[in-house]
């Protein structure tokens, strides 16, 4: 196996065009993978494909396994359970060096030591590439993160920002198969990290390298990646395209990781077409869109977005023979947050609970804006409900 | 001002006293040393003829500059026994240094990969037998290595050898001592350097495709230079002065210069030459005493 | 987080024999202190009997007593002494003879003892002072406060400044703010080096043997004349003694540092 390895790591190291399986096969395949420290769980059971030129995050609160789901991708950890194919091959006990996967490190991890060029050409070098084309392959990637003329720095002589591109740069010099980034953006300030998003997604999409990042932060997650898997107590959560994990998040605590969310127990009524009528603890009555009944019980929860939440003074006209086509609660406005591009009101109903409206300040001057203690209509569509397991 | 600022006037009111005590007790008798170095040995208490009375005008003080010679410098020159104390000083030193880099490293590479519990523990485990007596430790081992001690006997019962072998007053027996009495002065720095190295890098270097020996090679020593300059200062510059060690456990027939100095002192009662031997020393090790301090204020000031 | 065991079998059997090698010669002359044979490489069974030829030899126990003596006093003078020194250099910024200062506190760490003990005998000799118990404990006070600085200056520059700024945010002068916020949390190290000053006290040879006067012999002293005259049962005893004494000085050490801070700061940095 080692021979193979040697092989693979050849070819994604010295040849111009990395190997990628067969389209109808993942490029890493994640089975059933799992990892215990003492007597904590880190990853439980993590199953999980990837397919080749995928941009795919990894999700969650820290503590949730997936930087050691990431580590041994890498090989710094080996799985107690498991497989991990690449290319159809298992690499779960490899050591990180047989392996044609690389990682930026969050810390970038640049050796201090050695100068921007050297640290790009330690991979390159280690593959037993020629002088010249090592020569070549730095220029070529200082080039494609935009540091030419700083070859001779040490990493010391470099801004954060710079720093980041190198061991971005780093890592992508032996053409990985697979690009690790272990919460590559945390360090840099608000502005830059996101111009920085802007610039990893297009090297991506230009280099049709895989990336596999990991990340706290959903809406870095959310801009930059095609498909997300949100990872909570070491399991996958859901594995989601940005969108649908916020539209149609699977449960309670993924609707409310992602995003901000008003959620509503209660208990299934009646079945109505495609829609349930629920009857919430604290919110009356509320008719949902749902094609599928409740499998388990009658009990479970609403969940709605707040920039779903309409607020009017009066509420809207009824569609005619649709009672109950539209959601209404009334209430009185408890508490404003001005957020710049948005307000959130807290509106306290009149049936107890408290529903969260995100509204936006789509003119500059407000007249219609609501004040404190104002009598409100919340309300929202069927459509914009989501059904969730308690 | 800032609260730095503020705090620092009544810090600096705290050099007074240990500042005047060093200058009166360390840099003072250097110049007592100098002064005496350069005067002529006589018979008498103290041993040495004074050529210096501040109380006698300046006259006196030019008669006594006439009177400074270099004599002594110039017996330290000439003499083979000097020389070769001085050469062999040297020789010894930069062998046990080297020898004690060669089994520090490995040791101390070991404490900084044990688990951070573990590491504490390993340190203290180190640092307690330098709290032990020097002179005991010495004294441990030449329980061990004379004639008829425990590794003679280990020897002789595992036929390694069949006579016991001569150990004590050997350059061998020396070297124990010095790697035995020094190791903790090695181990600590080094330690110190390798605990404080970022696992990210040698993560970073065994995923770009280095195996362990040239993460190794490539990454972890080369950061670990700072930490072997420290040992290695703080082994070698006391070595070079050693008495006690080579006095105990090596042969008499060459001498370092810590054991000649100490002979013309105590037994010769030449405080002249004596004095000029410590001068020369003193200048010998005063480039690696300059790293040394460089070294040592960098450490310690880095924080601020 | 936990990494992939970074522990390879090569580091296992280091550590193993580094620390043998470190602790071998010692447990063995422990062991031998109590052999009732004379000779020191035969086994003749347990006994104390070098314990009480040593309690009977009063030129040893003599010197013992003025080795305590030298090395209680040298000890807290020095502690006072570095704290002091490692304050002005830590808290001090710049001042005039800055350089001078700290390059002089921390070059005797390293000088060899010859040269330091021969410069203070010469200034002995020229102030004609009276050698004896009080040369030897200004000359170890002159090395031992340098360690003691060390030790000290490691600490309060690892000490979080804002906690000094937090005093004199809420109301005190600097010197009240030291006393009452940096103090408490350097103590663990100024206990720290007062152990090492008294334990270097206590080891030293060289510099004692320069600057003592006839009469007053250090432990260390004697030990060596007998040494170097062979191999004897009661210095094993003495050995031993002076092993537990400081066995038991770095336990209340770290007990009293465990007390007062809750940092775990080790027991010494040195």
């Amino acid at each position: 196996m080692a021979e193979e390895l040697r092989k693979m790591e050849a070819a994604a190291g010295v040849a111009d065009v990395a190997t990628h399986p067969a389209p109808d096969q993942p490029l890493l395949r994640i089975e059933g993978v799992a990892k215990t420290f003492g007597t904590f769980r880190a990853v439980d059971g993590v199953s999980l494909d990837i397919r080749a030129g995928e941009f795919f995050a990894l999700l969650g609160p820290s503590g949730c396994g997936k930087t050691t789901l990431l580590r041994m991708l890498a090989g710094f950890e080996a799985p107690d359970e498991g497989r991990i194919l690449l290319g159809g091959k298992d690499i779960a006990h490899a050591l990180p060096h047989e392996r044609p996967i690389n990682m930026m490190f969050q810390s970038y991890a640049l050796f201090p030591h050695l100068s921007v060029r050297d640290n790009i050409a330690f991979g390159p070098k280690r593959a037993g590439m020629g002088r010249a084309d090592i020569d070549t392959r730095v220029a070529e990637m200082m080039a494609l993160v935009k540091l030419e003329g700083l070859e001779k720095r040490k990493p010391d002589q470099l801004s954060g920002g710079q720093r980041q591109r190198v061991a971005l740069a780093r890592a992508l010099a032996r053409r990985p198969q697979l690009l690790l980034l272990d919460e590559p953006l945390a360090a840099l300030d608000k502005k830059l990290r996101e111009s920085t998003q802007g610039e990893l997604m297009e090297l991506q999409r230009r280099l049709g390298t895989t990336f596999i990042i990991v990340t706290h932060d959903q809406e870095e997650a959310m801009t930059m990646a095609s498909r997300i898997g949100v990872m909570n107590a070491g399991k996958l959560a859901q594995v989601a395209s940005p969108r649908e994990l916020y539209e149609a998040p699977r449960s309670r605590w993924i609707a409310e990781f992602v995003g901000d969310v008003n959620l509503f127990d209660g208990e299934f009524k009646l079945r109505d077409g495609h829609r349930l009528v629920i009857a919430t603890r604290d919110a009356g009555t509320l008719v949902v869109a749902e094609p599928r009944e409740p499998t388990d019980g009658t009990r479970l929860s609403v969940a709605i977005r707040p920039e779903k939440v309409k607020l009017s003074r009066l509420g809207p006209v009824s569609e005619a023979g649709h009672e109950t086509a539209i959601n209404r609660l009334d209430g009185m406005v408890a508490d404003i947050c001005y957020l710049g591009g948005s307000t959130v009101y807290k509106v306290k109903l009149d049936t107890g609970g408290i529903v969260q409206a995100s509204v936006a300040n789509s003119a500059r001057l407000d007249a219609d804006a609501y004040s404190l203690n104002q009598h409100v209509v919340a309300w929202f569509t069927p459509d914009d409900c989501v059904v969730l397991p308690p | 001002m800032s609260a730095r600022r503020i705090f620092a006037r009544p810090a600096r009111f705290a050099a007074i006293a240990p500042y005047v005590w060093m200058v009166l007790l360390f840099l003072v008798p250097f110049a007592f040393v100098l002064k005496i170095s350069l005067s002529q040995t006589a018979i008498a208490q103290p041993p040495y003829e004074p050529v210096f009375d501040l109380t006698a005008g300046r006259a006196s003080l030019e008669a006594a500059f006439a009177a400074l010679s270099i004599d002594n410098f110039k017996l330290l020159v000439s003499d083979d026994l000097y020389v070769y104390a001085y050469v062999r000083s040297l020789t010894v030193a930069v062998t046990a240094t080297a020898l004690l880099l060669l089994i520090g490293y490995p040791i101390a590479y070991g404490m900084a990969r044990l688990p951070t519990r573990w590491q504490a523990v390993a340190m203290v485990l180190v640092i307690v037998p330098f709290w032990t007596s020097f002179l005991i430790r010495i004294y441990a081992w030449i329980n061990i290595l004379q004639h008829d001690g425990l590794l003679n006997r280990i020897l002789l019962a595992l036929h390694l050898v069949s006579q016991p072998v001569v150990w004590l007053s050997t350059d061998s027996a020396m070297y124990i001592g010095i790697v035995y009495s020094y190791l903790p002065f090695m181990i600590l720095p080094l330690y110190a350097t390798l605990a404080k190295m970022e696992p990210a890098l040698e993560e970073a270097a065994s995923d770009l495709g280095a195996p362990p020996r040239q993460v190794f090679w490539l990454v972890t020593f080369p950061l670990s230079l700072p930490g072997v300059g420290a040992g290695v200062l703080l082994c070698f510059i006391p070595i070079v002065g050693e008495f006690v060690i080579p006095d105990l456990l090596a042969g008499s027939n060459s001498l370092m210069i810590g054991q000649t100095l100490w002979l013309e002192f105590f037994t010769n009662k030449d405080w002249p030459v004596a004095s000029a031997a410590a001068i020369v020393l003193l200048v010998v090790l005063l480039v690696p005493l300059l790293l040394y301090e460089r070294l040592q204020r960098r450490q310690l000031e880095q924080g601020r | 987080m936990r990494k992939r065991s970074r522990l390879s079998h090569f580091n296992i059997a280091s550590l193993a024999l580094g620390l043998g090698f470190l602790y071998l010669p010692i447990l063995i002359l422990v062991i031998y202190s109590f052999n009732a044979s004379r000779l020191v490489t035969v086994w003749g069974g347990w006994s104390l009997r070098w314990y009480h030829e040593f309690f009977g030899d009063r030129a040893m126990i003599e010197a013992a007593w003025m080795s305590l003596k030298v090395a209680a006093s040298s000890a807290s003078i020095a502690t006072l002494l570095g704290t002091l020194a490692a304050v002005a250099l830590s808290r001090g910024e710049r001042f005039g003879g800055r350089t001078l200062f700290s390059g002089m506190l921390y070059a005797p760490l390293v000088m060899p003892e010859v040269i330091t003990g021969l410069s203070l005998l010469l200034l002995f000799v020229a102030l004609n002072a009276e050698r004896g118990f009080w040369t030897v404990t200004i000359a170890h006070t002159t090395l031992t406060m340098c360690f003691v600085a060390v030790v000290v200056q490691s600490r309060l520059g690892s000490l979080d400044r804002s906690l000094e700024e937090a005093a004199m945010d809420l109301g005190c002068d600097p010197v009240r703010a030291f006393v009452a916020v940096t103090l408490p949390l350097i103590a663990p190290a100024i206990i720290a080096g007062w152990m090492l000053a008294f334990t270097l006290s206590l080891d030293d040879l060289v510099i004692a043997s320069f600057t003592t006067g006839p009469g007053s012999a250090t432990l260390p002293i004697r030990i060596y004349s007998e040494v170097r005259l062979g191999v004897k049962p009661e210095i094993n005893a003495i050995c031993t003694l002076v092993i537990g004494l400081i066995a038991i000085v770095i336990v209340i050490a770290s007990l009293a540092s465990k007390l007062s801070s809750a940092q775990g700061e080790s027991a010494a940095p040195l």
